[in-house]
């Protein structure tokens, strides 16, 4: 006899199995024309070769190892206007390993069809994974791997920390993210993953009104990082927390999504050419240095600190902040949607901590709280 | 941007102290402690001034709430569900409230039914971090929205009074 769990196991297992089918089913009237893997990207000039106007890099002189660029992987967090984009541009190069992780309420839809990527036939499925249907067709020789899912909630960012830390090919971690996400919140998620992991990453926006987009380069540890350096304030100084999100209200335009993510990527592959470079001058430099540049790690003490420059903890207890308002120099048009605190305009909140209830929290437990919650 | 009798409401909330998110283990319980007693005097003050309009609870970690609010028009009460997650970037990034059985009547609203609190209060949030709790979030962010929202949306046929949901 089997089980209630078993059959619905088995139901499951039959419904993806229905899904995979009625995937393949629609590319099935194209998949005729569908190519086999290549092992080894060839450098022979022959139309009937996908990587020989890529191989020709090499004997331009602009790069020279192109076929490296299938070890390497990439994190694409957001496919819409500028993920899908970017996402089809690396695998068309070719690249080894595509994510594509996506929030979990996105679908395609026909609001979408003013960007570059997706088709009408496509509304109402997963991003993801029409996106990866459609990439895998492209090119067969790239990986793919795709999460349908909100990185901002706890139990998927575990998840998605754990992909960045071990989603490469040879299960190391990633070699970039790429975050293509519409708002403050999943970018701040990137943010601290990529902090707490130490990983390298671009992020890429694209403006509310359409016409101006950005992309920016972060090392976690060496570049101060986008919660500090947002960047809209090092652009324009208007705090990024007013930016909107996509969705109900937000212009665009494909001519600056395809110009955003021309630029992501273009960015990718120099930055791939530049690692390989540093590298091979390492391995060239190897041996004598090593010494030397033990040597040279003490601890660094600044002779002087004239400007007073201390480490300051945030986590925790924060009393008032004495925030002023920066002189801000904005182009016409632009408005900014609240200004920072200050003393005048923060009187009301300071007016109600000087209040203060008298309530000790080191009295109550929070069983007893949820408790009280539940009977009011 | 706050109206007095909202300042006034607002003031009465008190204001939470330990910037923590649901990643900091000991430091959230802390955070949640006070995210409670907030909430506890924020449905308190509004039992006593008579205008109590939701309930909420949470899962044991406190990271994702349930609850119920409503409004009242023309003597009938109209009720629906209201849930969130706390994200993990909280209190740095605000909640994001949702009405799920309103998606798709209103364009004030995102995906999966996340009420719009771009305009009216995710500013106020981003300059009180980490002051503001859950108990500010309905008060500024939801209670506004479903002030405006539901009126419009019964004039419109598209939230229709139902004789059960009366206590």
């Amino acid at each position: 006899m089997t089980s209630v769990e078993e059959l619905q196991l088995k139901i499951k297992e039959l419904e993806e199995k229905v899904k995979e089918l009625s995937l393949k089913n629609q590319e099935h009237n194209v998949s005729s024309h569908a190519r086999a893997k290549i092992d080894h990207m060839s450098a022979e000039v022959v139309d009937s070769n996908p990587y020989s106007r890529l191989m020709a890099l090499k004997r331009m002189g602009i790069v020279e190892n192109y076929e490296k660029i299938r070890t390497y992987t990439v994190a694409v967090v957001g496919v819409g206007g500028v993920g899908s984009v970017t996402a089809e541009m690396l695998t068309r190069c070719g690249i080894g390993k595509v994510k594509l992780i996506l929030f979990d309420y996105d679908k395609v839809e026909l609001a979408n069809m003013n960007r570059l990527f997706f088709q009408p036939h496509q509304a109402g499925l997963s991003k993801v994974d029409a996106a990866a249907n459609t990439l895998q067709f492209i090119n067969p020789d790239v990986t793919f791997e795709t999460h349908n899912y909100n990185v901002t909630t706890l139990e998927n960012f575990e998840h998605f920390m754990g992909r960045l830390k071990s989603g490469s090919l040879s299960e190391g971690p990633v070699d970039l993210v790429l975050s293509c996400v519409d708002n403050y919140e999943a970018r701040m998620a990137v943010n601290r993953a990529c902090n707490e992991l130490g990983q390298t990453w671009f992020e890429s926006g694209v403006s509310e009104n359409a016409v101006s987009g950005h992309i920016q380069f972060l090392i976690p540890g060496e570049i101060a990082c986008f919660d500090c350096a947002p960047p809209l304030v090092v652009a324009s100084q208007i705090d990024e927390k007013t930016l909107k999100k996509e969705g109900v209200c937000a212009a665009s335009l494909p001519t600056t999504m395809g110009i955003v993510a021309g630029l992501l990527v273009q960015n990718v592959l120099k930055k791939r050419q530049e690692e390989y470079r540093k590298r091979k001058q390492e391995e060239d430099a190897s041996g004598q240095n090593v010494e030397e540049a033990k040597e040279e790690e003490v601890v660094v003490v600044h002779e002087d600190n004239e400007w007073g420059i201390s480490l300051v903890d945030e986590s925790s207890n924060v009393e008032s902040d004495s925030k002023t308002s920066s002189g801000l120099h904005l182009s016409q048009g632009i408005r900014v949607a609240f200004e920072r605190s200050t003393d005048s305009s923060n009187k009301d909140t300071e007016a109600l901590e000087s209040e203060g209830d008298g309530w000790e929290e080191a009295e109550v437990s929070l069983d007893d709280l949820m408790a009280q919650m539940k009977t009011l | 941007m706050v109206d007095e009798v909202t300042k006034k409401t607002l003031a009465s909330i008190p204001l939470l102290k330990t910037k923590a998110g649901p990643r900091e283990k000991d430091a959230w319980v802390q955070r949640l402690k006070e995210e409670y007693h907030a909430l506890i005097k924020y449905v308190q003050n509004n039992k006593e001034a008579g205008n109590d309009w939701f309930r909420l609870e949470s899962n044991k970690e406190g990271t994702k709430w349930f609850g119920k609010c409503w409004h009242v028009e023309n003597l009938l009460k109209y009720e629906f569900d209201v849930e969130f997650e706390i994200p993990i970037t909280y209190p740095t990034t605000a909640i994001e409230i949702m009405l799920p059985e309103l998606e798709g009547k209103t364009a004030k609203m995102y995906r999966g039914g996340r009420i719009c609190l771009t305009d009216h209060f995710k500013p106020l949030w981003a300059r009180n971090v980490p002051k503001f709790g859950i108990a500010h979030a309905m008060a500024l962010g939801l209670g506004p929205w479903l002030a405006i929202e539901i009126p419009d949306l019964i004039a419109n046929g598209k939230v229709t009074y139902k004789e059960k949901q009366q206590e």
